[in-house]
């Protein structure tokens, strides 16, 4: 498996700081860390992007999750000097460039999958990992996906609603991508699935 | 590597036990040596009678494998039961093994199939077999300037059958109890051989011989295998659960791995 960590070029420039480079959203960073900086902490106090929420410390509560190279991790586990060379993506860039919310993140919204939002971001990250794997999930499938997740607040049912309502847009807007394209290339569409 | 940092280097592999020590400030090691750029590690392969995992394959990516799981089922079975998905893409299963945490689903099933894990250092190569790997809780027979670079497991025989159960608080905890179970039939259906191995109920992971409670035949005694597991566990206390609960729950879930792993077997000679 090949992965962009391979590119990473970490150097050490004094003792004890590491120069590392992400791609964090798309944007290129480069930080210099501790050894022993947390990638979770790497992204709310270096980089400043603070969407990320860190609850228990220990990867018991989830909410720190981040993809890294499009898998999901507990960025609170993680030494940021590890994920150098890696492709991160936190809550902040779920939503699209023109800031419309991504299908998971609508989903919650149409489906009140949240309160507090303290778990949301660990929520949106890992169903978004989950249904890129597994894009028709079960009822009982959507309840493994979020099951290493906790949220003090909205008892999870509204957010297992809210795993297959993600699933149910994610192929809305497949199935308009491909009408859109198949006009484009001047083909008839051939019937639905 | 590991030999220049001396006794307080430690290598770091998934870091979903090693990180947690760190962040609570458990474990304060000198030098943490990371292994995650050593990617030729990360495999999973079946040849000569052994699922070999390498030091890099993370939980994830064994569970995922359809050779592993058709060459060794119980090796799945066991993973499944491994903590959460998001968890299971970092953490590696020859770290949870070398980790040596009683509550270890991989521990008991190292233990249950008689594998091995290789060591190599400077000084060159060594393999432990599993009843000797297990120092006690959360101590394995790895020095401090060893790295374990492969775990050996057997595949399961051709009359074989296995299956794992256990109870833990919520989906994906650690276990109060566990049990993996295999089961070797004779030519006639009845049992020629069945052994247990229990998590959580003591510092390493313990193996019991339950052939002969089965009984000879085809009407096995699953209930006095049970009774016996009972007998045989002496579990501790802890806030999870009080020890007479763990003992209650070896029986059972003795009885219920049992049943599974005979029906596994049964299904695997007819098909
Ligand atoms: C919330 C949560 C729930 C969990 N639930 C379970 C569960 O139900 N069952 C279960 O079995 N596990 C569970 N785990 C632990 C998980 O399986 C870990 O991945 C595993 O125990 C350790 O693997 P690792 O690769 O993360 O090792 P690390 O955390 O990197 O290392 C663990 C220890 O092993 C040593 N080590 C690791 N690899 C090597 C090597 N190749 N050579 C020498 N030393 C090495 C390290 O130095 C360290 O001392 C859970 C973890 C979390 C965070
Ligand atoms: S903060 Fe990382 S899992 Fe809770
Ligand atoms: S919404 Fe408050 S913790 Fe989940």
């Amino acid at each position: 498996m090949a992965s962009a960590s391979e590119q990473g070029g970490i150097t050490q420039s004094s003792p004890g700081l590491f120069d590392i480079s992400l791609i964090v959203n798309g944007a290129p960073q480069a930080v210099r860390v501790p050894a022993r900086r947390l990638l979770s902490d790497c992204l709310r106090h270096d980089l400043r992007l603070t969407g990320t929420h860190v609850g228990c410390e220990h990867g018991v509560c989830g909410a720190c999750t981040v993809l890294v190279d499009g898998v999901s991790v507990r960025s609170c586990l993680m030494l940021a000097v590890t994920a150098d060379g890696a492709r991160i993506t936190t809550v902040e860039g779920l939503t699209e460039p023109d800031g419309t919310l991504s299908a998971v993140q609508q989903a919650f919204a149409d489906c009140h999958g949240l309160q507090c939002g303290f778990c949301t971001p660990g929520f949106l990250t890992t169903i978004t990992a989950g249904l890129a794997e597994n894009p028709d999930p079960s009822p009982d499938q959507a309840r493994e996906i979020i099951g290493g997740n906790l949220c003090r607040c909205t008892g999870y049912q509204n957010i297992v609603q809210a795993v297959l309502r993600a699933a149910e847009l994610r192929r809305e807007a497949g199935l308009k991508r491909e009408a859109g394209l198949t006009r484009e290339a001047g083909l008839t569409p051939e019937a639905g699935p | 590597m590991l030999a220049s940092t001396g006794p307080d280097g430690k290598v770091l592999a998934g870091g979903q036990s090693l990180v947690p020590l760190l962040n609570m400030r458990l474990a304060t090691p000198e030098h943490i040596v990371d292994i995650n750029r050593l990617t030729e590690l990360a495999y999973v392969s079946v040849a000569d009678g052994q699922v070999m995992i390498g030091a890099l394959a993370r939980h994830a990516q064994v569970l995922a494998d359809p050779v592993v799981a058709a060459a060794q089922p119980l090796i799945a079975q066991a993973l499944r039961l491994v903590a959460h998905p998001v968890i299971r893409n970092r953490g590696t299963t020859v770290g949870s093994i070398v980790h040596a945490d009683p509550s270890g689903e991989m521990t008991a099933v190292l233990a249950l199939l008689g594998g091995t894990v290789l060591l190599a250092s400077t000084g060159g190569e060594r393999s432990v077999s599993a009843e000797d790997f297990f120092l006690g809780p959360l101590e394995s027979d790895v020095r401090p300037d060893e790295l374990a670079t492969q775990v050996s497991l057997p595949v399961l025989g051709a009359r074989a059958g296995c299956a794992f159960a256990e109870v833990s608080r919520r989906n994906g905890d650690y276990a109060v109890c566990g049990v993996a179970a295999m089961v070797e039939l004779d030519g006639g259906g009845g049992i020629s051989r069945a052994r247990a191995a229990y998590l959580s109920v003591a510092g390493t992971p313990l193996i019991a011989d339950l052939t002969e409670a089965c009984g000879a035949g085809a009407g096995a005694d699953l209930a006095a295998a049970g009774r016996l597991a009972m007998a045989r566990v002496s579990p501790g206390s802890d806030i999870h659960a009080t020890a007479a609960y763990r003992r209650h729950l070896a029986g059972v879930l003795t009885e219920r791995a049992l049943a599974g792993a005979l029906a596994h077997a049964k299904g695997r000679s007819d098909g």
